[in-house]
């Protein structure tokens, strides 16, 4: 029931209108969203992503990830049908590839948590424009992870032996004292917390999504996945408190992940992992391989589907010195090891340090060495910050080097152990590599299914940045 | 949708925006004025709005809080039984009840209970789930803002309510029973 309209336009003549349509810029802010925006156009741009069928580039995407998903799938029902013995491990090294993987992946997973939850206490902005598909990454990168070691249990179908639960073997409970089982703690809870934060950033874009789409299936989705949002204030008011809530979980919870991760290794006597520097050390590398992977990532997007004004240069800057910053720690962190050991006396200690460097892997270590802690350096040269193809390649080469420091640390740990006669040498089988292709596989055929089905830029919360550098 | 069965029909207004400094203004000089502010409806969380509209906090970060806290007794409950009371295993020689190494799990799921209790009490309290049929304002999901009054007795002047929005360059007003 309209009331008359009329009465509006002699009220508003009193007015002193603020034109909209030419915003004044603030001098001291530069605008995180390019192209003067308006609320419309966010969620045109966001929407339409998603509207129109997939186009030939992305069906090729998907068919190259489903081919190494195949590899991986192929590799996993060999290893569980045949058993470990598939694999290049043998007596003196007992852990290798595998747990190199699960690590590599957690740490992937860190920088997502970290944009999404540490950026968010710290009020930065900017983070708006990358959080939901580094949030995305974060959840595939822990289902990536978690299929390691259910793979390495032989019996997979048992992995819920983990979980204390009132069993027929006399109630055997599990071990609460092993940092094995605190890992599964640790990471199941890392996965529901992030995929609850994932899922309810997501809902506001599931209602815009589902009031603007013209499929039927697509409708009926968003409509249950949206949960009946109307964007009612009483219902943001507390939207945001809960966010805010699982942000402030969020953030122990990614220094807890890794930390506990870094106890499997620090917890045991052998040395190059029985250390109390490690902690700190995995995760300020988690998130610094996290941040590679998201710029690889980002810089794809923004070219494939033309988010250039949301994901701009500055966006990729500010991550390339949150990998400055973590890649420095890291390097602190491999120099420090390198000094605990020669000064520890021990010569254990000392021959495992020189072993490292100089040993039969010490071109795994300078892999490591030269793209963390030396390519991360290249970041202080403004130039090289803002120049997109040098931040791709050296995203990519310091996915590389988190990769080799994980089997750094792990392999040249063991392989030369306390008595010689049992020194033996480790090299990964074609189904070992099959999993790490397989697991790859995975990764990018859930991120394609992501970017299709999902807005893959939080559409409500940019919408809220727009006016961040007009002058009020 | 408006309910045939009650005796009385509360009738709300509803006053469009283009922008959210508009809508903000205008639900505080709304209030200032008398009028009673029913809610807001924004395509993103408004900053601001809250006190515009006299909103208290909410009170999810206590239910948080106690959630956290159940988890965190729970936890530390189960270890130290099933470690040190139930079935006492020796590891490695370490003491039965090995507090410190209980920590981790403590702390686990101290998160886990307050983040998953946090947020279904927030979509249990918001009456979201997934076969919602909740109706929403066109374009509210888009660009518009909407401010919603109630007309809480016969006093009250929706001529007054149209000019007062109108300086705050309302794009439309309506009325009626009930909009979402």
């Amino acid at each position: 029931m309209a009331v008359a309209v009329e009465q509006l336009a002699i009220a508003s003549d009193e007015l002193h209108v603020i034109d909209v349509a030419h915003p004044v810029y603030s001098k001291l802010r530069h605008p995180l969203i390019e192209g003067n925006k308006s609320n419309a156009d966010v969620t045109r741009d966001i929407c339409h992503l998603l509207e129109p069928k997939p186009g030939i580039g992305w069906w090729l995407s998907l068919s190259a990830s489903l081919v190494l998903l195949a590899v991986g799938i192929v590799a996993t029902t060999y290893t569980v049908t045949t058993g470990i013995g598939t694999w290049g491990l043998n007596k003196t090294v007992g852990w290798a590839f595998d747990i190199t993987n699960f690590v590599f992946w957690i740490g992937i997973g860190h920088a997502g948590t970290f944009i999404s939850a540490i950026l968010f206490l710290f009020n930065q902005k900017w983070r708006t424009s990358v959080n939901r598909s580094a949030e995305a990454m974060t959840l595939i990168a822990v289902m990536c992870a978690g299929l390691f070691p259910i793979i390495h249990m032989g019996r997979p179908w048992l992995f819920y032996w983990v979980l204390p639960y009132p069993n027929t073997r006399g109630t055997l409970w599990v071990n609460f004292r092993s940092p094995l089982l605190w890992d599964f703690f640790a990471i199941s809870t890392y996965f529901t917390i992030s995929a609850v934060f994932w899922y309810l950033g997501l809902v506001p874009d599931l209602a815009t999504a589902r009031d603007r789409t013209k499929s039927k299936l697509r409708r009926v989705l968003y409509r249950v996945m949206s949960l009946g949002w109307n964007g009612s204030n009483r219902t943001w008011s507390r939207y945001e408190t809960v966010y805010t809530v699982l942000a402030a979980l969020a953030t122990p919870l990614v220094l807890s992940v890794h930390s506990i991760v870094s106890f499997d290794f620090a917890t045991s006597l052998i040395p190059g992992w029985h250390s109390t520097i490690f902690p700190p050390y995995f995760v300020a590398g988690a998130v610094f391989s996290g941040f590679a992977m998201v710029m690889t990532l980002m810089i794809l997007v923004r070219k494939l589907m033309h988010l250039e004004d949301y994901i701009t240069p500055q966006h990729l800057e500010n991550m390339c010195k949150v990998a400055l910053l973590t890649g420095s720690i890291v390097g602190l962190a491999y120099i420090t090891e390198i000094f605990t050991g020669l000064y520890s006396g021990n010569p254990n200690e000392i021959f495992v340090i020189i072993n490292r460097s100089l040993g039969p892997y010490a071109w795994a270590y300078w892999i490591m060495f030269g793209c963390n802690a030396l390519v991360s350096q290249l970041f202080w040269i403004k130039k090289l910050r803002t120049w997109i193809p040098a931040i791709f390649v050296l995203s990519i080469l310091i996915n590389v080097g988190m990769w080799f420091e994980r089997f750094v640390i792990i392999v040249t740990s063991l392989h030369r152990d306390f008595l010689p006669s049992s020194w033996a040498m480790y090299a990964p089988s074609i189904t070992e590599v099959g999993l790490l292709v397989g697991s790859f596989g995975l990764f990018f055929t859930a991120f394609l299914i992501f970017l299709r089905l999902f807005p893959v830029i939080s559409i409500n919360e940019v919408k809220g940045v727009l006016n961040y550098a007009k002058q009020h | 949708m408006p309910s045939s069965t009650d005796a009385k029909v509360v009738r709300y207004t509803a006053a469009f925006f283009e922008n959210e400094d508009d809508l903000v203004a205008g639900a505080g000089a709304a209030r200032r004025a008398g009028f009673e502010v029913h809610d807001a409806y924004t395509p993103f969380a408004v900053h601001g709005l809250d006190r515009a509209v006299a909103l208290p906090p909410s009170r999810l970060t206590w239910i948080a809080f106690v959630a956290g806290a159940v988890g965190l007794v729970f936890a530390l409950t189960l270890q130290v039984w099933t470690s040190a009371y139930d079935w006492p295993l020796n590891v490695g020689g370490k003491p039965f009840n090995s507090f410190p190494l209980f920590i981790p799990v403590a702390f686990e799921l101290t998160v886990l209970f307050s983040g998953l209790i946090a947020i279904g009490v927030l979509f249990a309290r918001n009456r979201m789930w997934l076969f919602s049929k909740r109706r929403v304002f066109e374009h509210v999901t888009d660009d518009r803002f909407v401010l919603v009054l109630k007309q809480s007795d016969a006093s009250f002047d929706i001529a007054k309510a149209v000019n007062l929005f109108a300086r705050f360059n309302a794009i439309n007003v309506i009325e009626g029973d009930q909009f979402v």
